[in-house]
């Protein structure tokens, strides 16, 4: 006896469909979609994400007056492949509408994202949070500094081409009375399994297994 | 590091009396500050009521703040980055160590982002055990605020009343998962392993007992008590509009009047068949999420109340897991005669299972506020990008703007105010 999938059920579909209708109207340069998780994707340039999540935030019947999250997503070696390396992603949540919208944004390595500290000041930690990471460059952003790792760490830990066992670790150094770094010695590297076959079932899509008729619990009782 | 010379850390008394005279000397030399200057402070990060690893850095005028700069990520683990590493039932201990005082209800947000991705849903009795175990976190989690806070602020006793009451809830914890803290208890699709026998017993003689007798106790030492309230009232005061603009959630949103729970306006899980209330406040200062926390517990307590009936009523004995065996593993019994289960188990617990491509945000309403999880699954066993939204990261970005105008002493009141854990801020 499995429940029907229950997520987001307090969302109707006309909510939604008007949700993503006013974007489409007010930002006809975006790509607005309703995910099959039902949830609203709005994907901008660069050069119209500060007009469009301004106009989210106070717009008349979406008023997303909070930004719950932005994050970077460092899309190297993804597939099917980006148009671009990276993307950030803003979730705005409207309490009064109870609504939820998801920003994306695709930029390139260097190119600098527009700061939106100016909008909403919880942006500010997010922003830093994603420069750490990512090596994100926020313009505008009034202290962007790393947030998350050390003082002086090289390198952005989450980009893909970091490596899991990082470059350097800390010791503590008796003769300098003090934590100091050297670089990573371990006597095996972190090992990826790729356990991935092609075994029917696992390699498709979970929801397949309703159909598979390999295995059922009637059959053992 | 054979070759390292090593020094032996003992001083000759030379050598000491040596160190105390350069001491003194450096210190007078050293440039008088200027009363014009702001005089820098560092709290933490080995403070006691910094809550864990918080470095702050005061900037003070006297006694009052001017300034306060939280340098965050002594406890960063890399947790993100981890997770891309694993599949997606490896990666769920890991949250039970993010917000480390309510584990269960971290969980609980990545097994419905997963849930989500995979577009399934969970048998009912699983969907009432998820929601009783995290009532029950939220219990323990206001216990521990509750006693820290106070703590802070210089009352001991509730410290002791409150972390006797949270034993229980470690216990129940125990027997359901066999850990009291680190429990990786909810799986996607459902939960581990079905209540023990006589578990709902206890946890309604407890219920009964914590709402009854335990609440009252502690709002009988707080509620009225004059320090306290000296130290939190209009302590750490926010206006519904900074609470929104500076991504509060929880309590910090409610304390300021705006009354906001995910569990109410977007209904996860059961929560729309319990009956509950969400408390609000008035003020937006201490005090007032001070009550909203404690009203919160009571909740909690009508609310596990309603799980139990239900699950020792119509949904005694149902499954607490999808019976779908790409996404939940075969019982032990069926892999003793079933070749088919054992390739299944083997498969489950090795290559793990497939997660459709595409991306989602889960949220849930954590003790401490909004818990989210951000997740993008390029199609296979391991998650391509997972981001934890912890309520505590957006809390603690605002104590600069709480703690200003505030003298020394009510820093600490507004980090326990803010129910601060590091485990889920530097993930």
């Amino acid at each position: 006896m499995t429940a029907q999938p229950h997520l987001d059920t307090h969302l109707k579909a006309s909510e939604l469909a008007r949700c993503a209708e006013l974007c489409r109207l007010a930002l006809p340069r975006a790509e607005v979609v309703i995910t099959p998780q039902r949830e609203v994707q709005v994907t901008v340039a660069v050069a119209d994400l500060y007009a469009a999540l301004a106009w989210l935030r106070t717009a008349d019947g979406l008023k997303f007056s909070q930004c719950m999250d932005v994050c970077g997503v460092d899309y190297l070696g993804f597939q099917p492949t980006q148009p671009a390396r990276f993307a950030v992603v803003y979730h705005l949540l409207s309490p009064t509408q109870n609504l939820r919208i998801r920003v994306k944004t695709l930029v390139a390595e260097g190119q600098a994202i527009p700061s939106v500290v100016a909008l909403w000041a919880a942006a500010n930690w997010y922003e830093r949070e994603a420069y750490d990471m990512y090596g994100l460059i926020f313009s505008g952003h009034p202290d962007l500094r790393r947030i998350l790792t050390d003082y002086d760490f090289i390198g952005h830990p989450l980009r893909k081409d970091f490596p899991l066992n990082g470059f350097t670790e800390v010791y503590y150094d008796a003769t300098q009375q003090r934590v100091a770094y050297k670089p990573v010695d371990l006597p095996q590297d972190f090992r990826h399994f790729d356990r991935v076959s092609e075994w029917r079932g696992m390699t498709g899509n979970a929801h397949l297994a309703e159909t598979d008729h390999a295995f059922k619990r009637e059959e053992f009782e | 590091m054979a070759n390292t010379p090593t020094r032996t850390l003992e001083l000759t008394l030379g050598e000491t009396l040596e160190r105390a005279q350069a001491t003194l000397a450096q210190a007078q030399t050293a440039p008088k500050a200027s009363p014009d200057q702001p005089f820098t402070l560092n709290f933490g990060p080995q403070h006691p009521s910094a809550h864990g690893v918080l470095r702050l850095v005061l900037e003070l005028d006297g006694e009052v703040v001017t300034k306060a700069d939280p340098h965050i990520g002594l406890l960063h683990r890399g947790t993100e980055k981890l997770i891309e590493n694993k599949t997606y039932i490896q990666a769920l201990p890991y949250f039970d160590r993010l917000d480390y005082v309510s584990m269960m209800c971290q969980e609980h947000v990545w097994c419905l982002a997963t849930e989500k991705l995979l577009g399934i849903g969970l048998p009912l009795r699983a969907q009432y055990i998820r929601v009783l175990f995290s009532e029950i976190t939220r219990i323990a989690n206001h216990l521990l605020w509750v006693g820290c806070h106070a703590l802070d602020v210089g009352a001991m006793a509730v410290f002791l009343y409150a972390f006797k009451e949270r034993e229980f809830t470690m216990d129940f914890y125990e027997e359901v998962s066999g850990a009291r803290m680190h429990a990786n208890y909810f799986r996607p699709g459902g939960v581990n392993r079905d209540l023990p026998q006589g578990l709902t017993h206890k946890i309604a003689q407890w219920n009964t007992e914590f709402s009854q007798n335990v609440i009252p106790l502690l709002e009988g030492l707080l509620d009225e008590n004059r320090i306290w309230k000296q130290r939190t009232v209009g302590i750490g005061v926010v206006t519904p509009e900074e609470a929104l603009g500076w991504g509060f959630s929880g309590a910090m949103l409610r304390g300021s009047g705006f009354a906001w729970d995910i569990r109410k306006s977007q209904p996860y899980e059961c929560y729309d068949q319990l009956e509950f209330n969400i408390p609000v406040g008035k003020n937006g200062d201490s005090y007032d999420r001070y009550l909203c926390r404690m009203a919160e517990m009571y909740e909690s307590c009508k609310l596990i109340t309603q799980c139990l009936k239900r699950l020792d009523g119509d949904l005694a004995g149902q499954p607490v897991k999808i019976e779908n065996y790409k996404i939940s593993p075969p019982s032990r019994h069926d892999m003793k005669d079933s070749m088919e289960a054992l390739i299944h188990h083997f498969k489950y617990f090795t290559e793990g299972f497939h997660v459709p491509a595409g991306e989602v945000y889960a949220a849930i309403e954590a003790p401490k506020g909004e818990m989210g999880v951000y997740l993008v699954s390029e199609g296979g066993p391991k998650p391509w990008r997972a981001k934890i939204r912890a309520p505590g990261y957006a809390h603690l970005q605002g104590l600069d703007f709480m703690a200003r105008g505030h003298l020394l002493a009510d820093v600490t009141a507004i980090i326990g105010t803010q129910d601060i854990v590091f485990g889920e801020i530097d993930r």
